[in-house]
């Protein structure tokens, strides 16, 4: 039992980081700190996507002067590359509505800058 | 037109793309030109869904190969998996799709008028035409990343419709929500298309569908692509956010964001019925979905005959009305497994489901803009501070009428089809469902009688002496809606046959999508 | 027409059939009282009453249906205190649906 876990060791990071990042959602108040756990929570989805790739003693996929042996799968890494790209634009966005909300409201606090209730 | 024909499902999303980049270039030269530019491409593109729906309705169903030599080589060299993305489109598919070039069509015209006195129109047209883009993706996409790009297109650019208006502070607010919430439910999609990769080596949703073990894995799956399309559809009790994103945005757009909701609700069911078809639990999966929509319809029209805000209680009413096609399909996919049930009252209440997703689409985008219209020429959208406005404004009026009653489930108008077909079939399943949907429907009729009464009549108040009626554009974009609303009251049963039943036939009829990849006897 | 598991709905029939409910309504109106002047004799008998501006005589939406809210306040009052706004409980809700239905389908189907 215990000799798997060198082997899962990304698998429990990625893990570790979801947790986290659920935890910093749920309890933090201040949408910048709010922001930070969102991003958290894309790198452990990532690092769990290239994760899955892999194969003990694989090379790079790539056929150029290759050498012998099995290679990691490239499909995942294709994925991972796409999802931060998305997530880049779903920042840069979140991060331009908290300005407006803090020249509107004066305060970054998610209770004391929420207006629609009810 | 034959190669029209062929190629009609990438261009279908290409067009809205390749335009909504365009638009900067030609709003160089005017806004006239502009607009032109945007309401030719979108009528393009209907008459494009047009024929395809036709071909599809005689000849089965569409595949499309991007980057194959010919555009139906799924699996080319006598290869065992399928590879390259798949464009696959059919019934159900093209069903959602109709729908939304038609509304699509619609809030571009409303939007002529109304965001004329907006500054940085162009950003306006180039976002809508990519969210037009990032939802036809989706709906008409066969393979499960390609889903998540296009739920993150389409989630991106409806972020920044809805906060654009920047003075408001509470538009930023719902814009800021959206956002946070879409991003986190595209997140937990993602992790459940990881999962599904791990195993079977492949993100094609024919393939997958022909190998899948319901292993514990893809149990866990099911449950994050169930919940992160749950909340992106606004069901209870993870609706939260929904009312008020919906209420702060330009009423055009929030006509949109109601058909991209539909978009995620399609999600759901090609996952449950056809990605999972054979193996899931489909008694356990479909009570969840009933007990989600029956809370669904109880808490959102409580919620919206309290409201006083004319958007918010209109997006309460969304939120109501998605229950009925919750319930409705969710008895269908409950009697799966059951031949018997199935032929006897679980094929009518899918089909009063999905009737019931083309009458919402129908009348809810009218209702919005007709509240938009309000705001337009009262520059209030609280309903306390309205009165008396049916003296003005005769043609909204009218308009408000024909989507109050269709929304209430009166005859002769088409919200009593879907829901007569929805109270008969789910009755025969659990009585208590068919009770509760009638006494919401009462409860719509009441709440609707109520901002009628605040709104359009009583006597005519003296700061609301010079209001006229809205622009000529808004009226056209609003007539669309209320013309086919008539077309499908008068003749339900030419619908119902010619575009309902092949979606349901689409949706119980698994081997049929996945011979479509596969190749083999149908 | 669309057929049902119990029945059938025909709108044109129905549509038919209200066209005539009101003519022979029309027909009986028009039988009526003859002697009638517009405007005259609709006016609110008031009985030495002021009479109010308009914007006094409408009821205003947050007055209309209170007695529905007040015999259901009991369901009211924790359902709109839930509704509270802030964007961490609507994550709570997601987190919280994500965990219930892993329960329910691990015990529906076994691990």
């Amino acid at each position: 039992m215990m000799e798997y876990i060198p082997l899962n060791f990304p698998f429990l990071a990625a893990a570790l980081l979801v947790g986290i990042s659920f935890y910093i959602l749920i309890f933090k108040r201040n949408l910048i700190k709010l922001i930070m756990g969102i991003a958290i929570l894309a790198s452990g989805v990532n690092l769990f996507l290239v994760a899955l790739g892999y194969r003990a003693g694989g090379n790079a996929p790539i056929y150029t002067d290759v050498p012998e042996g099995p290679m990691v799968l490239p499909v995942p890494q294709a994925l991972t590359l796409t999802s931060i790209v998305i997530n880049v634009a779903v920042l840069a966005l979140m991060l331009t509505m908290v300005i407006l909300i803090y020249r509107h409201t004066g305060d970054i606090d998610s209770k004391k800058s929420r207006i629609l209730k009810g | 037109m034959d190669k029209l024909l062929t190629h009609s499902p990438i261009l279908i999303i290409a067009i809205p793309l390749l335009v909504a980049f365009l638009t900067p270039l030609i709003g160089r030269a005017g806004g006239k030109a502009r607009n032109t530019l945007v309401i030719a491409s979108l009528a393009f593109v209907e008459f494009l869904v047009i024929i395809l729906a036709r071909d599809i309705h005689l000849n089965g169903i569409h595949i499309y190969t991007l980057g194959a030599i010919a555009p139906d080589l799924a699996l080319p060299g006598g290869a065992m998996m399928p590879i390259r993305i798949i464009l696959e489109v059919d019934g159900m598919s093209i069903f959602m799709g109709i729908i939304w070039a038609t509304v699509a069509l619609a809030a571009a015209t409303f939007s002529l008028s109304h965001m004329a006195r907006e500054t940085g129109q162009t950003r306006f047209y180039t976002l809508l035409l990519l969210m037009v883009a990032g939802c036809f993706g989706m709906i008409f996409t066969g393979d499960l990343f390609n889903l998540f790009v296009f739920l993150e297109i389409a989630s991106i650019s409806g972020a920044a419709l809805i906060a654009f208006r920047t003075r408001f502070a509470d538009a930023v607010e719902g814009g800021f929500k959206y956002i946070v919430i879409s991003a986190v439910a595209g997140l937990m999609f993602l992790f459940g298309v990881g999962l599904l990769y791990a195993q079977y080596n492949s993100l094609n949703i024919g393939f997958l569908a022909s190998v899948m073990q319901y292993s514990m894995l893809d149990k866990i799956a099911l449950t994050l692509f169930l919940m992160s399309l749950t909340i992106k559809t606004g069901m209870v009790p993870l609706h939260m956010w929904y009312p008020d994103s919906y209420t702060v945005a330009p009423a055009n757009v929030t006509a949109m964001l109601v058909i991209t909701s539909h978009a995620c609700m399609y999600a759901v069911f090609r996952i449950c019925f056809t990605l999972y078809g054979g193996v899931l639990d489909a008694s356990v999966v479909g009570w969840i979905i009933v007990i989600i929509g029956l809370l669904t319809m109880f808490v959102g029209v409580t919620m919206a005959v309290f409201q006083t805000d004319v958007m918010r209680f209109m997006s309460y009413h969304a939120i109501s009305q998605m229950g009925y096609m919750w319930m409705g399909v969710g008895v269908g996919l409950a009697v799966l497994g059951n031949p018997g049930a199935l032929a006897a009252y679980g094929r009518d209440a899918i089909n009063g489901g999905i009737f019931h997703i083309l009458n919402h689409a129908m009348y809810k985008p009218l209702l919005f803009m007709t509240a938009g219209a309000l705001f337009h020429r009262t520059a209030t959208r609280d309903l306390n501070k309205m009165g008396g406005l049916g003296h003005n404004m005769k043609f909204t009026l009218i308009l408000y009428i024909i989507g109050a009653l269709s929304i209430a489930g009166i005859p002769p108008l088409n919200g009593f089809a879907s829901k007569f077909l929805i109270y008969e079939s789910v009755y025969q399943f659990n009585p208590v469902l068919a009770v509760v949907a009638m006494l919401v429907s009462i409860i719509t009729l009441a709440s609707f009688t109520k901002a009628f009464q605040s709104a359009f009549t009583g006597p005519q108040l003296p700061e609301y002496k010079n209001v006229k009626e809205v622009p000529k554009p808004m009226l056209i974009g609003m007539g669309i809606l209320a013309a086919a609303i008539i077309f499908t009251s008068i003749f339900p049963g030419l619908v119902v046959e010619h575009i309902v039943n092949p979606a349901t036939d689409a949706l119980i009829n698994q081997s049929a999508y996945v011979n479509g990849i596969m190749g083999g006897t149908p | 027409m669309i057929e049902s598991p119990s029945g059938f709905w025909g709108p044109v029939v129905w549509i038919i059939a209200a066209i005539v409910a009101l003519l022979i309504a029309y027909f009986i109106q028009r039988r009526g009282e003859k002697a009638y002047k517009k405007g005259v004799q609709s006016e609110t008998f008031l009985m030495g009453n002021p009479k109010l501006s308009a914007g006094e005589t409408h009821v205003r939406a947050h007055n209309i249906y209170w007695g529905f809210f007040e015999g259901l306040k009991k369901y009211y009052i924790p359902t709109i205190a839930a509704h509270t706004g802030i964007i961490n409980d609507h994550l709570i809700w997601l987190i919280a649906g994500i965990a219930i239905v892993i329960i329910i389908l691990f015990i529906a189907g076994g691990i």
